[in-house]
Formats: C-alpha cells, structure tokens, sequence
C-alpha cells in the first residue's frame, strides 16, 4: 500500500477528487493549507501597512492506494490538477506499514 | 423643574430615534473594530465596546447626567443635585431642549456617554488587561467626559458661554477620546511584533458592515442633536451624509492614484474620518462646505493614519488619533470657519462669513479640551496602571485576550 499526498490549487479540488474517483478510488482526506515553492506571493495595504504574505492558499489530498492502483492514481491526479503554470503543485509518495478498518477491524488491503 | 411651553410630538419621537440610533453605534464601532483585529482578540474589543453601554447606561443616570448637564458648578461641572435623576422629569427642561421630555434629552446624551469612550480602546487593543482598563474608563467617564460635556454643552458651561460652536460634540466625543488615545498607545506601548510582524486585519467585512452602522447611526448622532424635527435638523444630515461621502470618496482616490488600487479599508475609514469631522460642524455649515470638510478630512487624516504614525512609532492600533483626534480637531476649527448664522440662528458666523472671533473661541475649545484630556488620561493611566496594572503579560498577548481575559473563544474553540 502507497498513501499518495498532494498538494494542489484549490480551485482544482472538484476535478481531482472527480478523477480519482473515476479510476474507483473510494476515500480520501482533503485539508485546506498553505504553501510556497516557486510561485510568487502577492501584497497587501492596511492603512498605509504594506504586507507580502508569501504563503498562498493550496489544498493537500491524502490517500491510501494499493500498490496496482498507485500509477493511475497519480496521472489521474497530475491530469486533473494542471493548468500548466507556476504553483500547480506536488504529488508526494509514501509506504504505508499498515490500514485498518475501525468498524470491522479489516486490514491490509481490505481496509482500503 | 418645570418648564413652560408643550411638548411637541414630531421633535420627541426624533430624539428618541435618534438615541437608539446612537445606541446602535456603539455595536457598530464594536463590529468596525473587531474586524480590524486578529481572530484571537475579536471578543475582547466587542466586550471593550459592550460593556459601555451597560456600565455608563447605569452610571449616566446614577450621577454621570448629573454631572454633565446638571446645575452649573463654576463654570466646570455639573454636581451631584440631578443623582437618580432627581427633578429630571417628563416636563422639557428650556436650558437644554424647550420641546421634548427632560428624560428624553438626557437618555440622548445618555448615548453619547457611552460611546465616547469606546472611542479610545483601539489605543490600546490586543494589550490590554481587562481589569485595568475597566478602572480607567470609569474614571475617565466621571472626570473627563462628564466635565467637558459641562464646558461645551452645559448650562453655565465656560465653553458654552464663550459661544463655541460644537453641534454633536468634535470637541467633546473625538478630540478628547483622541487625544486620550495617544496618550494610551504610547504609555501601554507597541503590541509584540509591531510594526515589523505583520498583523493584517482577521474579518474585513466586519468593519465594513459597522461602517455602515455607524453612518447610519450618525445622522442620530448628528441629526437628533437639533432636539427638534425642524430645518437645523436637515441641515445636519444633508452635510453628515455629504461631507462623509466625500471624505470616503478622497481617501479612494488617494489610495487610487498614489497605492495603485481603492481599498476597502480606506474607503471606510475616509467615510469615518468624514462623519468624525463634520460632527462639530454639521448644524452650523452649508453643503458645498461640508465637501470641502470631507475633502480636509480624508486628506488629513490619511496622512495622520499612514504618515505621522509610521514617522513617530506608536502603535494606535486602530487609529484612534489619526481619525477622531485630528477629525474632531479639524471640524471643531472648521466650523469657525464655515459656520453661518442663517444656517442655525442660535449658532453664528465662522471667519469666512465675516466673524474671526469665532474662530478663536473654537481654538480656544479645542486647546483646553486636548490639554485637559492629555493630562488626565495620563494622570488616571498612572495610577491604574500602578494599582491595578493595565497591560497583560506576554504570555497572555501571545494566547489572545479573548482565552486569557474572557475565557472564549470567538469561532469554536480553536486557539492559535
């Protein structure tokens, strides 16, 4: 099993989240973040105060794939989450030791 | 007391709305502060805010309307005879307002109590302790806003006898809140972090929507001051309404041309700056005037906000002395140069309708009433700082007042 994380424009989330679960994936975490890599941030004037705030808003998706699912859901994800410029993002990859399914206690695989 | 002539219906209802309307400011100035602060000290400028109108609501009729409008004490303040509102009665009192119920003039002035000191905790906002703060706003309540209202507005007021001209009280609401602001910001000291850290404001559609609450209320504020539905009334809220507009409209453009873009922001304090301004003023002068007073206003107090604070260092951190100090400064001297006498016959002319003398009266209000405010504010912030203690420890500024002086939290219980 792979967790899949990504970070990503939030704009984007509805046609990420559209594509995975097109390619049958059936859960994911989503959480509102902040972030820079090469993307500039922007100013801003209170009264006369002039800020640069360099941290710009993305969204970070994290899911647990198993191994055979890990290829399609990374080109469903960069697919859906380009726009081609600047700031569109990074997909990070993780092995994940164990899942377990709190109701039933199912794990492995089958927890997915 | 009594007094003769009959109470008009028109003028009574006025007034009354009027006082509600000014009421409404003092949540309105609470929502156009609170949005400017960070998240976590939203709660402690409302209940700054808040708490006036429950403290000075008591204290106004125990003894503060007393003090303010009751029979004159050398020329300086009222006494203690009108305590309970004592003869303060249903039959109009003609020192004050000839045509509506005593009661209804003093629960106006009531409004006005209340809210002036609201005015000043944008000094001290994000530090201050909770405690100490409430100790000097009482104290500052009793010994300078209740005796200013005497010099300016009281029968046998010296100010008032001197013949100035303070229709809605530039000189008593902003001038003395201001300055006493200033002096606030600089004993209290910077918040931590500033001016370097950024601290942007946490909900700008907050202070927007009290911006309108406060325009709104003004033409109470403004307007009701007549205490009568007559022509003087008009006169106030035809120049409130102008004046604010075009102080607003200044500060857009000023931003426009010389930032790049409006802001939000500016927009709404150039609209404050210009209701702050005209307040004096607005019985007295016509409308092509007051845009030349909203102008000033904007203009002024654009540079006072982003010029003179950033060149001198202290953290006013709403502004406080940069809009109604310098506002209040500016109408009260305006209108010794605006002011007409067939505009308001029991008002007078200003130095441009030919009468210079009044000019001079309304630099003579406003240096006593920016010294004597100055003095005491730094008088009272002594000794409650010393007693009592009025700034919070570090620890607490870092955690936020809302969790360190309220024990709440303003948006569900999270904490930073």
């Amino acid at each position: 099993m792979k967790k899949v994380e990504a970070i990503i424009k939030p704009f984007k989330l509805d046609d990420v989240k559209a594509a995975l679960t097109g390619i049958g994936i059936q859960g994911m975490t989503v959480s509102e973040v902040k972030g820079f890599g090469r993307q500039k941030g922007h100013t801003e004037v209170y009264r006369g105060a002039e800020y640069t705030v360099d941290f710009l808003p993305k969204v970070k998706i994290e899911l647990v794939v198993a191994e055979n699912k890990l290829e399609s859901a990374i080109h469903a994800i960069r697919e859906s989450a380009q726009t081609g410029k600047i700031g569109d993002g990074k997909i990070f990859v993780y092995a994940v030791e164990e899942a377990i399914r709190i109701r039933t206690g199912e794990k492995g695989e089958d927890a997915l | 007391m009594g007094g003769s002539g009959s109470i008009n219906a028109g003028d009574t209802a006025f007034v009354l709305m009027g006082a509600a309307l000014v009421l409404l400011m003092t949540p309105g100035l609470a929502l156009f502060y609170g949005g400017m602060v960070r998240r976590k000290n939203v709660l402690s400028i409302l209940m700054q805010c808040f708490i006036f109108m429950c403290l000075i609501g008591v204290q106004w009729v125990l003894f503060g309307y007393s003090l303010a409008f009751g029979p004159d004490h050398a020329h300086l303040f009222g006494g203690l005879s009108w305590a309970g509102l004592r003869d303060v009665g249903f039959a109009p009192n003609p020192d004050y307002a000839a045509t509506i119920p005593h009661q209804a003039f003093m629960i106006f002035q009531a409004m006005f109590a209340i809210i002036t000191p609201a005015l000043f905790i944008g000094a001290f906002a994000e530090r201050v302790k909770f405690s100490g703060f409430f100790a000097f706003a009482l104290l500052w309540s009793i010994f300078v806003y209740d005796p200013v209202a005497h010099w300016v507005w009281g029968a046998g007021g010296w100010l008032r006898n001197l013949g100035v001209l303070d229709f809605a009280g530039g000189t008593v609401v902003h001038t003395s809140a201001g300055i006493s602001a200033l002096a606030l910001a600089v004993l209290i000291g910077k918040r931590k972090g500033y001016p370097h850290q950024p601290i942007p404001p946490h909900n700008l559609p907050f202070t927007v929507m009290g911006t309108g609450l406060l325009w709104f209320g003004w033409f109470g504020f403004n307007a009701a001051s007549a205490l009568a539905a007559n022509e003087v009334a008009v006169n106030a809220f035809v120049v409130t309404n102008t004046a604010s507009a075009a102080a607003g409209l200044t500060w857009a453009l000023i931003e426009w041309i010389y930032r790049g873009k409006p802001t939000m922001l500016g927009t709404a304090s150039g609209a404050v700056a210009g209701l702050a301004t005209i307040t004096p003023a607005c019985g007295f002068v016509g409308p092509l005037p007051a845009i030349i007073i909203g102008i000033a206003a904007g203009g002024f107090c654009y540079l006072a906000v982003t010029k003179v604070k950033a060149r001198f260092g202290y953290d006013d951190s709403l502004d406080v002395f940069g809009v109604h100090c310098v506002g209040g400064v500016l109408g009260t001297l305006a209108a010794g140069l605006f002011a007409e006498k067939v505009i308001n016959a029991a008002g007078n002319n200003g130095l441009f309708f030919g009468n210079p003398r009044q000019f001079l009266v309304q630099l003579v209000a406003v240096a006593a009433v920016l010294a004597y405010a100055l003095v005491v504010s730094i008088i009272f912030y002594l000794i409650t700082n010393k007693v009592i203690g009025m700034r919070v420890e570090e620890r607490e500024e870092e955690e936020g007042l809302d969790l360190s002086q309220h024990r709440e939290s303003a948006y569900g219980g999270e904490s930073e």
